[in-house]
């Protein structure tokens, strides 16, 4: 025991004033980070603060300009992730790095091997079944990676990493794409991992689960290192504010609708159902109403649907059963902005007027007027707070932010009844994410039906007047957003209950706005 | 057409057999193709590897067998030369669209000009090249298997290429999905930063796959000139560079794929000469020329229904962006 003791508090981590430069930004500047064996230790920041650049540096992606880094007291030069590997550190990326069409087995093996013919799939299994064993991880080895949850997909990170005899194990953002159910798991495996000796950076903007699990807390800011406490000496607003430089409030931005009885909905899915990539039933039999003036917001684990449902009322995927119903226009806010948002190699200000270049006054006779569209383009810059040298700028060199901005501000400029947001605020950090959503409550405010596609529970909850779950392509329960639960609403993305089916008949509309566009299955 | 001289034992045994034969030089080329692309990486320049190789293993035999009189020492080093010469191409190929990252489309497109523009300059200056032969490998009947009815014929009367070759059919399906090596190739043309991370190194493992292919390519345009032409002329390779990308295709990937195809190509080659050679006046022997390409055509409509491409297929890595 007091050997472990003694374990536990060497310093696994030691990274001395590092600096790493990229033409024209300094992304890490003389950060200073020191990790004991058995630690969690948070590293907290906003997006750009420099986490990853720190954390791909100690796994071995990138060699720091300055500075020096130690691994349990000796003094490491990583010239490639294998020296990294080699050293002990293990990382699990936001995105991870599996390769689909291999079984679990195959990619935990990945790099690891010597000698030149495979072991047979039994043995192989048998020795990772006793590995996996030892840090209660259960995973079926057999299975190919894109079989599996993103949860399970997750599991087999963290056992590669613990195969190539990882100590110290980097995870960045790990819950962003979890359940909370699932996260709860994790966490539990952090712990297990942690009380067996393991040193654990733990990447994060969410300071709840930083303040459940962590030990410390390293908080960085525009490349810099704010300070580091320890959990039990400091607050969510403490460190919050150590984040953003200010302090900030975080509640719930939504009143209550004033909805009118007789109002119609703006949007009505009937019985919709939506073939995936996959030729899966994606959706089935989708019923949902939205009223203008209302936020419904579609909660779920990422991957039960939500791109089909969004490409389904976006118009873009054909429906193999049901009806769909639209009044006015649709505005939309698509999932991946840079892929169906923008055209990157575009300018901001033809991105602007992308959707109505051929109308006046953008154009006459035929030829484009480019006075014109750039004087849309400077206002609508300024109104929306673009932050861009030039409305020239190619769209695909702005920051997350403030290429949502541009959709925002083409989307939202144009006529519409319907605003269908999906995913709006991955990947963007605090005050790119306010504005977000501000903009969703004021169209909101001004009678616009809202439907938000997230896999942000805190994003749900914020604001949405109503929440439905989707869980395999059903709408599995639906709640009101004021008072919703959370504990039940993870239950439900995780598919345990259907409670709130009763409720559902009630949102099944019984009658069709006459003037309502029609649409039906093609 | 005569069908009674087509529909004889003796007419489609000397099909097959020379079907076979044909298959050879388009196979090599589609295993090493097969290796490049599950690497990530798509080497468009076959037709003009093959070219180049072709040249210099028949020039290498040719002048070797004039020093020597040993024609089966020429062409075996004929064939070697033909393969390394693949090798140096598949070298700059691979500096090319691996380090420097230039575009595979257009560099492969480069690559078949200018071994076509290599090979004809060279061919026009070499005057001695203008109707000058190699004698190539002989047949080596397999003892007891060659005298078995039919089969004998066609599978076991070939010379020792023929039998490497399919060899090597299995030896890259081994090397593929029986090895280590296999698996962190496949995993480098799958996801490359996911093998860049697990500590695998993707460049090396491209360059080597490049390599390799263009080797296997250069020695398939050697294997038609010294040892089943036994002449070079401008052109020789009649596209067959380009067959060869196409069954990869249909191959899905896969030697086991690679050796139908290229069978299916071989024999309607066959077929082709021979119904020239019967006189057959009906059609155009223009249209016949065409037959094995249009049947390429045909079962690459059919084979590439369902599709196993390496996901990053032709796309350049480059670490910190995965």
């Amino acid at each position: 025991m007091s050997d472990d003791r003694e374990d536990s508090n060497q310093t696994a981590v030691e990274m001395g004033r590092i600096t790493k430069r990229f033409p024209g930004v300094i992304a890490n500047q003389a950060i200073a980070l020191d990790v004991k064996a058995g630690e969690i230790h948070a590293l907290l920041g906003e997006n750009g603060a420099g986490k990853t650049t720190l954390m791909n540096l100690l796994c071995g992606l990138y060699e720091p300009d300055e500075g020096e880094i130690r691994i349990f007291g000796q003094l490491m030069r990583f010239r490639s992730p294998k020296d990294a590997i080699a050293a002990g550190i293990g990382m699990v990326h936001q995105h991870f790095r599996l390769v689909e069409s291999f079984t679990v087995a195959e990619n935990i093996i990945l790099g690891q091997t010597k000698g030149l013919w495979r072991d047979s799939p039994q043995r192989l299994h048998a020795h990772l079944q006793t590995l996996a064993h030892q840090y209660s991880l259960t995973l079926d080895f057999t299975a190919r990676i894109w079989q599996l949850s993103v949860g399970e997909q997750q599991r087999v990170e963290i056992l590669k990493a613990l195969y190539r005899r990882a100590r110290v194990l980097i995870l960045d953002e790990p819950t962003a794409v979890l359940t909370p159910q699932e996260a709860q798991d994790l966490m539990a495996t952090l712990r297990h991992l942690a009380a067996q000796g393991t040193a654990i950076i733990f990447i994060s903007h969410k300071l709840k689960e930083v303040m459940a699990l962590c030990d410390r807390v390293t908080v960085l800011r525009d490349g810099q290192r704010v300070g580091t406490v320890a959990v039990p000496q400091t607050t969510e607003q403490e460190l919050a504010q150590m984040m953003v430089g200010r302090t900030i409030k975080r509640q719930r931005r939504t009143d209550p609708p004033e909805r009118l009885p007789q109002t119609e909905p703006a949007l009505i899915l009937k019985q919709l159902s939506v073939m995936g990539d996959r030729q899966h039933l994606a959706l089935r039999a989708i019923d949902l109403a939205i009223y203008p003036g209302e936020i419904v917001g579609i909660a779920g684990v990422d991957g039960n649907g939500q791109r089909e449902l969004e490409e389904a009322i976006a118009g873009l995927r054909p429906f193999s059963q049901g009806e769909l119903w639209r009044t006015g226009n649709l505005a939309h806010i698509p999932s991946d902005r840079y892929s169906m948002g923008l055209l990157t190699e575009f300018s901001i200000a033809e991105n602007l007027v992308l959707r109505d270049v051929q109308h006046p006054p953008f154009q006459w006779r035929g030829l484009l007027r480019l006075a014109w569209i750039r004087k849309y383009a400077v206002d609508l810059v300024q109104r929306y707070l673009i932050r861009t040298p030039s409305v020239q700028t190619r769209a695909g060199n702005l920051s997350g932010g403030n290429a949502q901005k541009v959709v925002f501000a083409r989307e939202l400029t144009r006529h519409h009844q319907v605003l269908l947001a999906a995913q709006p605020t991955r990947g963007l950090d605090i005050s790119a994410t306010e504005f977000v959503h501000a903009q969703m409550v004021a169209r909101r405010d001004a009678g616009t039906a809202v439907l938000l596609i997230s896999t942000e529970l805190e994003e749900i909850l914020c604001l949405s007047d109503r929440i439905a779950v989707l869980y395999e392509g059903r709408i599995v329960g639906m709640m009101d957003g004021a008072s919703a639960d959370v504990h039940q609403l993870g239950l439900m993305m995780a598919g345990k209950t259907a409670v709130g089916h009763a409720q559902l008949a009630d949102q099944t509309p019984s009658f069709y706005p006459a003037e309502a566009d029609r649409r039906t299955r093609d | 057409m005569p069908w009674e001289q087509v529909l004889t034992g003796s007419f489609l045994i000397a099909l097959l057999t020379a079907g076979i034969r044909l298959a050879v030089p388009v196979l090599l080329a589609v295993l090493g193709e097969i290796i490049t692309e599950r690497s990530g990486v798509m080497n468009l320049g076959i037709e003009g590897i093959m070219l180049v190789g072709g040249l210099a293993g028949f020039v290498t035999a040719q002048t070797l067998e004039q020093a020597t009189g040993i024609a089966s020492l020429a062409a075996w080093v004929g064939l070697l030369i033909g393969l390394l010469t693949g090798a140096a191409m598949g070298l700059l190929m691979a500096v090319l669209t691996v380090t420097l990252k230039t575009d595979q489309v257009v560099t492969g497109v480069t690559f078949v000009l200018l071994g076509q523009g290599l090979t004809s300059y060279i061919f026009r200056r070499a005057t001695g090249l203008l109707g000058a032969r190699v004698t190539g490998l002989q047949s080596w009947a397999v003892p007891g298997l060659s005298t078995l009815p039919v089969a004998g014929d066609i599978l076991f009367n070939h010379n020792a290429i023929v039998y490497l070759t399919v060899a090597l059919v299995v030896l890259c399906w081994l090397l593929l999905f029986r090895t280590h090596w296999g698996l962190e190739l496949r995993a480098v043309g799958e996801n490359p930063a996911a093998a860049d991370t697990s500590g695998l190194r993707v460049q090396t493992i491209r360059y080597l796959a490049v390599m390799v292919g263009a080797a296997l390519a250069g020695l398939g345009g050697a294997v038609l000139t010294v040892v089943q032409l036994n002449i070079f002329t401008e052109g020789i390779m009649a596209g067959r560079g380009w067959i060869a990308i196409a069954l990869v295709f249909f191959s899905r990937w896969h030697p086991g794929g690679a050796l139908v195809g290229a069978l299916l190509f071989g024999i309607a080659d066959a077929l082709q000469y021979r119904i020239q050679a019967l006189g057959f006046k009906a059609l155009p022997y223009e249209f016949l020329l065409m037959l094995p390409y249009v049947l390429t055509l045909v079962v690459l409509v059919w084979g590439s229904r369902q599709s196993n491409t390496p996901a990053a297929l032709g796309i350049p890595y480059s670490k910190g962006k995965g």
